[in-house]
């Protein structure tokens, strides 16, 4: 397969790009946070965006969405990465969509997905117990009896998690933490007695939530897979979500870069623009060589996730070199438009919080350099 | 599609036929290249057996024109044959400069009868050809150059020097530079041909930190040149020389799939646990092959966009600049995995230095065919349209 977009992937592109810049540009995001929303998005956009078909790129036809794939997911991340565009859209079109179609059961897909495409429900996963990724790390417990299940412990850093209809939740039925083994996934309702959803503002503006599982009960037809055996199907879940916010993370870059360039062009000092100063000039270029070697690595990883299988080194490539870059482009930014690029009216800052909370995001740079290296055999 | 399908089947039938199973091995260095060219000694019977099958088929070349002796593929054809090679192995049957930078400019600027005489004999490795740009004076500031041509009506007599011209002493015809107009930078420039057995031209070897001696000064001392042999008209070589700098960029850029360094560290140092024992190397090793993962899908992705009709043009100049970079830190890490064995000069264990050789090689790949600096310069301007 070539490694360019097909005309109807650059359609989409086209579309998803203007839909965000009129939609949602980041003065929509600025707006959210200034008013203190508490949705932390706005529910109209968030309804055009189903309507869109955006919610169910990950989904396909007979379950009611778009079918474009993870292509397809990645070009529209990246497009609301340069708006900064806020909605549920990893959480439950990316996330909590991939998690169902890797591990839920035919009739459990026949409920969740075509509600999730069409944006009557807002799901999302919940994974991680402390600072850092670590989905075998899980503690919290599922205790079996009879036919039904008992949650108890907590998680963090629930994307969306306290607007969330449904939280898929990740559980130990066995095995020690640390352990792969013994993972299974539970599909949890918001109301659930037992369960206490905290909403914590993050910095960039959008919210995730600290879920407490206070003995929650659920069914034995909760369950997501196997009992037991969940880590696979979760891993490879997370892969294509990985890949996907490496696609929001270029996003990011890009238009930090774009309007660095822009800005080296305008700005004078010593009475010439201060893009020709030979010393941003090459950092600019070096910036544009690292962010189009990113954005190969991140369309192989989308392309090899279409076409199925293993993609974990594809995916911690992808997601590896994303952070790096973010990192890079908004740090560049800010200190090649000198003061104003510190000040809170000037949009970089949203851009370089929004980045670090993604490079963090199901595995930062360190955690996916590891993995490469392992998947790659050292 | 099934007739793509139906060439690989025939290419990679023919490729088991045709190409002998010392050519399936790894090269272990430029002493392994087939060069062509009048002086050249081949290696072995195979080597040249490889040669004659592929030139043959015009696939030293494949997607040249047959008419010139290419092989007249098409683009989806041409990666067919590349994959179908990588998957036995094969060695590259020739490498030239005829064939990285000459022929691209020659199919593009030269006249009919340019191209029928100086073609073939690329294709066919019968001719080797050096590159006579850089001057003493005249380095990042290539369009300085002064090699002087005084016009004689059907040729020019040239006197001046040039400098880093790469195996002019094993090369039989130069591709030049010369000042036809000394009262304008740019515009007095012309590309000649003219071969190096010309009387008034000499060359003198330069040795490398490398140890060995890959390029020359070369002198002119009136050369007479043919007028026949002028690609383009008369003032007007920038062009072509430039549009040859693209080609020679990517080329330099591509480093090909080097083995990952994992493995060469794995093979030197052992495992434990599955994995490399010293964990800071381990991690520099990750973040490299991270950046040359990244490469060379980029490299992918440029040979697909451009199949897709568009321009690589200054593209070229992130090819170039950080392929090189990251080939000369492959090279520092490798030296770093061979740890004291890294720095054997001479002597059998070591095939004579070559670990050592290698890596102080990679240091010219940033300044060979313009610095990465100059290779930044050109991104600024023609890319990102900074202003001078
Ligand atoms: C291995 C090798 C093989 C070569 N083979 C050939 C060959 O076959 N034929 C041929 O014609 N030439 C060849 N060259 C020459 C090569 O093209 C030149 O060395 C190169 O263009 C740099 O020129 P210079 O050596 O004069 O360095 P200079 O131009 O003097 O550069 C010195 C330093 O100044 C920097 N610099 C210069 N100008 C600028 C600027 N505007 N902005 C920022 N930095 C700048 C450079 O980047 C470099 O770091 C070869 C060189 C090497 C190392």
């Amino acid at each position: 397969m070539a490694l360019v977009l097909n005309e109807e992937q650059q359609l989409l592109k086209e579309s998803a790009e203007g839909f965000f810049t009129e939609k949602a540009p980041v003065s929509q995001l600025r707006k959210l946070r200034d008013d203190a929303d508490e949705t932390g998005f706005s529910t109209e956009l968030w309804t055009e965006m189903s309507e869109m078909g955006f919610a169910g790129l990950l989904i396909d036809e007979d379950h009611g969405g778009t079918a474009f794939g993870c292509v397809g997911a990645g070009i529209v991340a990246e497009a609301l990465g340069k708006t900064l565009s806020a909605s549920p859209y990893l959480a439950s079109g990316v996330v909590a969509a991939s998690v169902v179609k890797a591990a839920a059961s035919e009739a459990q897909k026949n409920e969740l997905l075509p509600a999730i495409a069409a944006g009557e429900i807002i799901a999302t996963l919940a994974v991680d117990e402390g600072s850092r990724h670590a989905p075998e790390g899980t503690a919290l417990k599922a205790e079996k009896s009879g036919d039904a299940y008992k949650l108890s412990g907590m998680k963090t850093f629930v994307p969306e998690g306290h607007v969330a209809d449904k939280i898929i939740v990740l559980a130990r039925t066995g095995g020690e933490a640390g352990s792969t083994e013994g993972l299974s996934l539970f599909i949890v309702d918001r109301g659930a007695s037992g369960l206490i959803v905290d909403r914590t503002i993050s910095v960039d503006s959008r919210n995730w939530a600290k879920i407490t599982f206070e003995g929650v009960t659920v069914g034995a037809n909760a369950l997501l897979g196997a009992e037991g055996k969940s880590f696979e199907a979760l891993d490879s879940a997370l892969d294509r979500a990985r890949i996907v916010v490496a696609a929001e993370l270029l996003g990011i870059a890009q238009h930090c870069f774009n309007e660095t360039v822009e800005y080296l062009k305008e700005r004078k000092q010593f009475g010439v623009p201060i893009g020709s100063f030979q010393a941003l000039q090459h950092r600019a270029a070096q910036l544009f060589g690292e962010i189009e070697v990113t954005r190969s690595a991140i369309l192989k990883a989308l392309q090899v996730a279409d076409a199925g299988g293993n993609v974990a080194w594809f995916a911690s490539l992808a997601k590896a070199k994303a952070s790096k870059t973010a990192e890079l482009a908004t740090n560049e930014a800010i200190q090649m438009h000198g003061g104003i690029g510190m000040t809170d009216e000037f949009d970089m800052g949203f851009y370089i919080k929004r980045a670090r909370v993604l490079q963090h995001l199901y595995g930062d740079f360190n955690y996916h350099a590891d993995r490469f290296a392992r998947c790659s055999g050292y | 599609m099934s007739d793509l399908e139906a060439f690989r089947t025939e290419t990679r039938a023919w490729l088991e036929e045709n190409c002998p199973q010392s050519m399936r091995t790894p090269m272990k260095g430029e002493a392994d290249f087939c060069w062509g060219g009048r002086k050249f000694k081949f290696q072995s019977e195979d080597q040249k057996k490889w040669l004659e099958r592929m030139a043959t088929r015009g696939w030293t070349v494949p997607t040249w024109p047959k008419e010139y002796g290419g092989g007249g593929l098409s683009k989806d054809e041409a990666k067919i044959l590349a994959t179908e090679m990588k998957r036995i192995g094969a060695r590259p049957p020739l490498v030239s400069f005829g064939i990285w930078m000459l022929g691209p400019a020659l199919l593009k600027f030269g006249t009919e009868e340019q191209k029928k005489e100086f073609i073939p004999p690329i294709v066919r490795g019968e001719i080797r050809w050096c590159q006579g740009y850089s001057e003493p004076n005249a380095g990042s500031d290539l369009a300085a150059l002064a090699t002087k041509a005084v016009d004689h009506g059907d040729h020019y007599i040239i006197n001046g020097q040039k400098i880093w011209t790469s195996y002019a002493d094993k090369a039989d015809w130069i591709f030049c530079l010369i000042r036809t107009d000394a009262t304008v930078k740019h515009d007095g420039i012309s590309f000649v041909l003219f071969d190096m057995e010309t009387p008034g031209v000499s060359t003198k070897p330069i040795k490398l930190i490398s140890g060995y001696s890959p390029f020359c000064e070369t002198f002119f001392d009136d050369a007479k040149v043919l007028k026949k042999n002028l690609i383009g008209e008369e003032n007007k070589g920038w062009t072509i020389a430039k549009y040859l700098l693209t080609h020679e960029r990517s080329n330099i850029g591509d480093m090909g799939t080097p083995t990952p360094l994992n493995m060469l560290a794995k093979d030197k140092l052992g495992t434990k646990d599955g994995e490399l024992p010293d964990t800071m190397l381990r991690h520099q090793i990750a973040e490299h092959e991270i950046d040359a993962a990244c490469f060379l899908f980029t490299l992918e992705r440029a040979k697909d966009a451009a199949k897709a009709g568009g321009d690589q043009g200054a593209f070229s100049s992130l090819l170039k600049g950080y392929g090189t970079e990251l080939n000369k830190d492959r090279h520092e890490l490798i030296v770093k995995v061979n740890g004291s064995d890294a720095f054997e000069w001479e002597g059998q264990f070591s095939n004579n230095g070559e670990v050592a050789r290698s890596w102080l090689r990679t240091k010219g790949n940033s300044i060979e065919g313009g610095t990465t600096e100059v290779q930044l310069n050109i991104i600024s301007k023609r890319i990102l349209g900074l202003p001078s």
